[in-house]
């Protein structure tokens, strides 16, 4: 007999919260490098007040984007180093679950980041970037990274090279989101009409998460 | 997909390569020649551009070639998932090195136009800047394969990433609809406002065209990934004889 499919993600969900509110490492190490993201940045930027207008969006995602991948390693690798994976594989829980747990955990890690980047970077860009649409995006963005990212790096969790090759797979497939995000966000910002975009970043979700579901059970197969 | 039913060969892979393959070849090298004469010598020279805009009869062309090569790998890769047969993960590889082959013809012919008609060899456009990224997603897929050594898992992973990636093929695809401030001309249906080189759609331009969509959108690509399923089969069982030497 199974476990049903929502008890178990939110058993894994709550194991993972639990682990990081223990720890601390994964949400600590992610925005303490964020934040070093956003300084290097503005420093070799050389930002005046019009180009800080323009770039926000751009920092804050490429930001956003690395401490992901930063995350996403650790997450599925001590998954892995631990027996956590293991554990989980023979348990009578549906493959599915572990996906859908592993994956809101990674989103709710970098939705926290990118919460603590935006009061930080209003203050420190002097843009205003507190606004609930923006927040809708965020979140959308971060969910499209999770989602996909915790496909790849289940993947590249189990090679050679680890670390490395994460970014190698995830840069590339994730630019299709990374465009859609950042134009829904300029949108905002300039006051445009933006709603088409947020539309197709929703798409764009979808899409990465359908295959996340499709596909993680042949990437964590022994 | 007849590349695949070709690889029901015997595993010592010394067989002559089947009549249907050979007619094939002699076929795509035949009208890839007729397809130069059209391309060169049969359509006029463009007003505008001059004899520059002959390239884009391989520009597009080989574009349609790499998408043609990248479907055959989400084929191969979601019937490897099904099936767990290697010869769908063969097909699935073939399909990356010779998409990959095609998609750098593409980006090249395109410097190669735009030197003249943009006055630069690359732009930060998107459709440029897609077409670059698909290819450095397939270059990743080579990198991913490289990354594992157990052979099962490296072909499963490598059948889910081929899945993966071809959305940033369909990116380049439709990325010219989505993004209005591009340069890029846009063949099928009218081309965005700031577009530059575009050209109008004659006849002539037709009759060029269209053989070499088919030649080298179709034809080569996929004579190429039967030759390459071929070489990998071979590869596969010098391995296997190379195990068992050890073994014994």
């Amino acid at each position: 007999m199974t476990t049903p499919l929502w008890r178990t993600v939110f058993a894994i969900i709550r194991k993972d919260l639990r682990a990081e509110l223990r720890s601390r490492e994964l949400v600590s190490t992610m925005v303490l490098f964020a934040l070093l993201s956003v300084l290097v940045f503005s420093f070799a930027l050389e930002l005046d007040r019009t180009a800080r207008q323009e770039v926000v969006n751009g920092i804050l995602w490429v930001t956003l984007v690395f401490a992901s991948i930063l995350g996403l390693n650790r997450s599925l690798a001590t998954e892995r180093e631990l027996g956590g994976m293991d554990a989980m594989m023979i348990s009578p829980i549906p493959r599915m679950a572990i996906y859908l747990g592993k994956m809101v955990g990674n989103f709710l890690f970098v939705l926290v980041v990118g919460l603590v980047l935006l009061p930080i970077m209003t203050i420190l860009y002097n843009v205003v970037l507190v606004q609930i649409p923006l927040l809708i995006t965020l979140m959308l963005g971060v969910f499209g990274l999770a989602s996909i990212g915790t496909l790849l790096a289940a993947m590249t969790a189990q090679t050679r090279s680890r670390e490395t090759l994460l970014p190698i797979a995830m840069l590339p497939v994730i630019i299709p989101l990374l465009l859609v995000v950042i134009a829904a966000s300029s949108g905002i910002m300039k006051e445009e009409n933006y709603w088409g975009w947020v539309g197709v970043l929703a798409m764009v979700d979808i899409i990465y998460a359908m295959l996340g579901l499709l596909l993680f059970e042949y990437v964590i197969e022994d | 997909m007849s590349a695949v039913q070709s690889m029901n060969m015997p595993i010592n892979g010394a067989s002559a390569p089947p009549n249907r393959l050979r007619i094939l070849t002699i076929a795509t090298i035949v009208l890839t020649g007729l397809g130069f004469v059209l391309a060169m010598f049969v359509a006029k020279t463009d007003v505008d551009q001059g004899d520059v805009q002959r390239i884009f009869y391989y520009h597009m062309p080989s574009f349609f070639g790499g998408l043609f090569a990248f479907i055959a790998t989400v084929i191969g890769g979601v019937n490897y998932l099904r099936t767990r047969q290697t010869r769908w993960d063969t097909l699935a590889l073939a399909g990356v090195e010779v998409g990959l082959a095609l998609s750098l013809i593409n980006l090249i012919t395109g410097a190669v136009w735009a030197r003249p008609i943009w006055n630069t060899w690359w732009t930060w456009d998107a459709r440029l800047t897609s077409a670059a990224i698909m290819c450095l997603t397939y270059a990743a897929y080579l990198m991913l394969r490289g990354g594992i050594e157990n052979p099962e898992k490296r072909r499963m992973f490598a059948s889910v990433y081929g899945i993966v990636a071809i959305t940033t093929a369909i990116l380049t695809l439709v990325i010219i609809r989505i993004v209005p401030n591009t340069i890029h001309p846009a063949v099928i249906g009218p081309s965005p406002q700031n577009a530059e080189g575009t050209f109008e759609f004659s006849q002539n331009v037709a009759m060029a065209l269209g053989p070499n969509i088919i030649i080298w959108g179709f034809l080569i690509p996929l004579t190429l990934i039967w030759w390459r399923i071929r070489l990998q089969n071979r590869v596969d069982a010098v391995a296997m004889l190379k195990a068992e030497a050890l073994s014994d």
